[in-house]
């Protein structure tokens, strides 16, 4: 069996990123050099403020780098006008937020469905396709359900159910299970293992609860804007999806 | 995204409805005040609504507004009558007269006399008897609120009972019998209006050497009105003016002179303001209360543009609505109060005006939420 391990996702070079100006300037990341591979589950870790979520905001081009090279399956955010970054985060990047980010006055199924309307699908056919990989997900009877009637772990996994619909080639996750305990943590990681990461799909999860490491392909630690080590993380329970 | 954009706003129940009755609010208030301030202007030319028949009305130079009188000779109608163009000119009194009720009160009243011939410039509307009834000795026609009003007879034990044919009164102390009930347009002091005869009503009215008010006109057929109305001022030296000039020219007067304008436009900008205020303000905190979505669904991918029309979206609804509400009791006020003193006139202008003036406030709202919006950075969401 062979995996495309070696096929690069995203080519960080270098990567900058100062905030502020003058004597208020923060270096947030200082050159950071990193390759994220499809078919991977990479964890980035790192004490607050070591520069984690600054480089999965650059990653997922929702923030502007200062300097260095970075890529996304060949695109470079940098030469695009705010619109074709839109563009391309719309067809290509799905999110998982800490706080999930889900809209309070929509059903389960009508959150999930967001991506496919941003990207002009019509409603019913937005809202089938949410109810079907919210089954999937394991919450196929609580499509109709509003957040507020969701737990944090249900909550999360329409989140999930949310970056996977329109299937986008990067998911980058902000700390997914810092608002859960510990065993709805781990039911969502695994939840996170099986339906995201695959072939043809890159994989980011920022985190610092040392608990889920386990579910990392590769982690890479930060500090103070660097990337002081990148290592294989020892997985042998979870298997590895084949393309 | 329309769908999830009216989901974001119905579904936030306490904002929705804060936003709709601000909105709600100003809308009734500019509407209303608005159309009060309509009828009031209407009610400064009732009485040339009410008499439709002349083209031109022939009066004094000096005259500013339809209740300013100022005297003509009575031999000016028959000059008119001669120029080019007149195919009739009859006189009419207007004036005020006291009159003495039965019981002894006094009441101020319009008393219009109408050429005794043709009787020409009478009410529109008889409610009881006929206007020819004026050719009776000593006759008047009394108009029908007034009737019920002011100069029914109230008896000692305070019971008010309506003037009807047959009664009699005092006109500055002749005799007048009532001969008829008419219905006319409210004037703008709500006085009681008396129909008579010219001779009858100079009769009355206090000797003074010019008693005639205005000289009525009717053009033959073809005749340009601004035409005529040129012709007899130069021939005569009186001003002249079609019913549609005079109207204004009373109107203007009222904008002018009097502080109605400024009490209603005053009233107005409060509404005006208040919508900005309430609604404006509100759906601002909704913006900013949903601005963690809205970043959300920036780094989904939702461009500025879908955003803007998201917001524009939102604020149209509430918008609608909300001026749907406050037209609708606004009108509902004025059908209720359409038996009472209160001038209400709302032709469709207004609704546009009131319909422009709640989208201004929407718009203004919308673009302070957008500017919001736009300058979002959609990293935000991973600010937690």
């Amino acid at each position: 069996m062979t995996t495309t391990i070696n096929n690069v996702a995203v080519q960080c070079k270098g990567v900058t990123k100062v905030y502020g100006t003058g004597g208020t300037q923060v270096h947030a990341l200082r050159g950071v050099d990193i390759d994220i591979h499809t078919n991977e589950l990479m964890m980035m870790v790192g004490p607050s403020g070591s520069g984690k979520t600054t480089l999965i905001s650059i990653i997922a081009g929702v923030l502007d780098r200062c300097g260095g090279e970075c890529k996304v399956f060949g695109h470079d955010y940098q030469t695009m006008s705010n619109n074709e970054k839109a563009n391309y985060r719309r067809k290509n990047i799905g999110f998982v937020f800490q706080m999930f980010n889900l809209l309070p006055t929509l059903t389960a199924a009508e959150n999930v469905a967001v991506p496919l309307l941003i990207n002009g699908v019509k409603r019913r056919e937005a809202f089938e396709r949410a109810r079907s990989l919210l089954a999937r997900v394991g919450m196929g009877d609580r499509t109709r359900s509003l957040p507020s009637q969701l737990s944090g772990g249900q909550q999360q996994r329409v989140a999930i159910a949310r970056s996977l619909l329109h299937n986008p080639k990067l998911i980058v996750c902000d700390e997914p299970t810092s608002a859960l305990d510990h065993v709805t943590g781990h039911k969502v990681m695994e939840l996170l293992r099986e339906v995201a990461v695959g072939p043809d799909r890159a994989f980011v999860v920022v985190t610092h609860d040392a608990r889920i490491f386990e579910f990392a392909d590769r982690i890479a630690k930060m500090d103070d804007g660097h990337i002081i080590d990148i290592k294989n993380a020892h997985r042998h329970s979870l298997p590895k999806k084949t393309p | 995204m329309n769908f999830v954009a009216l989901k974001m706003l119905v579904g936030n129940r306490a904002k929705y409805l804060g936003i709709i009755v601000g909105l709600t609010f100003a809308s009734l208030l500019i509407t209303q005040q608005s159309a009060i301030f309509m009828g009031l202007m209407t009610r400064t030319f009732g009485f040339l609504s009410d008499t439709s028949i002349p083209d031109v009305w022939v009066m004094d130079p000096k005259v500013q507004y339809i209740d300013d009188l100022k005297p003509l000779k009575e031999t000016e109608s028959l000059r008119i009558r001669g120029i080019k163009g007149v195919a009739w000119a009859v006189p009419l009194y207007k004036g005020l007269l006291k009159a003495r009720l039965p019981n002894g009160a006094f009441q101020t009243c319009i008393v219009v006399g109408l050429d005794d011939e043709t009787l020409i410039g009478g009410p529109p509307t008889m409610l009881q008897g006929k206007l020819a009834n004026l050719r009776q000795s000593d006759a008047i026609i009394v108009d029908g609120v007034a009737a019920k009003g002011r100069l029914a007879n109230v008896t000692r034990d305070g019971k008010r009972v309506p003037l009807k044919i047959g009664d009699t009164m005092e006109l500055n102390d002749h005799r007048a019998v009532v001969t008829g009930i008419c219905e006319v347009s409210r004037t703008f002091q709500s006085q009681p209006v008396i129909y008579t005869t010219f001779s009858r009503s100079v009769a009355y009215a206090p000797p003074e050497r010019k008693l005639m008010s205005f000289v009525m006109v009717k053009a033959k057929p073809g005749q340009d009105l601004h035409e005529l109305c040129q012709r007899i001022r130069r021939t005569t030296g009186l001003a002249a003016y079609t019913k549609n000039d005079f109207k204004m020219l009373t109107v203007r007067y009222y904008l002018k002179y009097t502080g109605i304008p400024i009490n209603f436009g005053i009233t107005v900008c409060l509404g005006f303001i208040v919508g900005i205020a309430i609604a404006g303000q509100t759906f601002y905190n909704f913006t900013l209360d949903n601005i963690r979505y809205f970043g959300t669904l920036k780094a989904m991918g939702a461009s500025s543009r879908l955003l803007l029309r998201m917001i524009l979206l939102q604020a149209t609804l509430v918008g609608s609505v909300g001026y749907g509400i406050g037209v609708g009791v606004a009108s509902a006020l004025g059908t209720l109060s359409g038996s009472t003193e209160l001038s209400f006139y709302l032709p469709w202008q207004l609704l546009v005006f009131s319909a422009t003036a709640v989208m201004l406030i929407c718009a203004i709202s919308a673009v302070v939420s957008m500017r919001t919006v736009l300058k979002l950075e959609p990293a935000i969401v991973f600010q937690n």
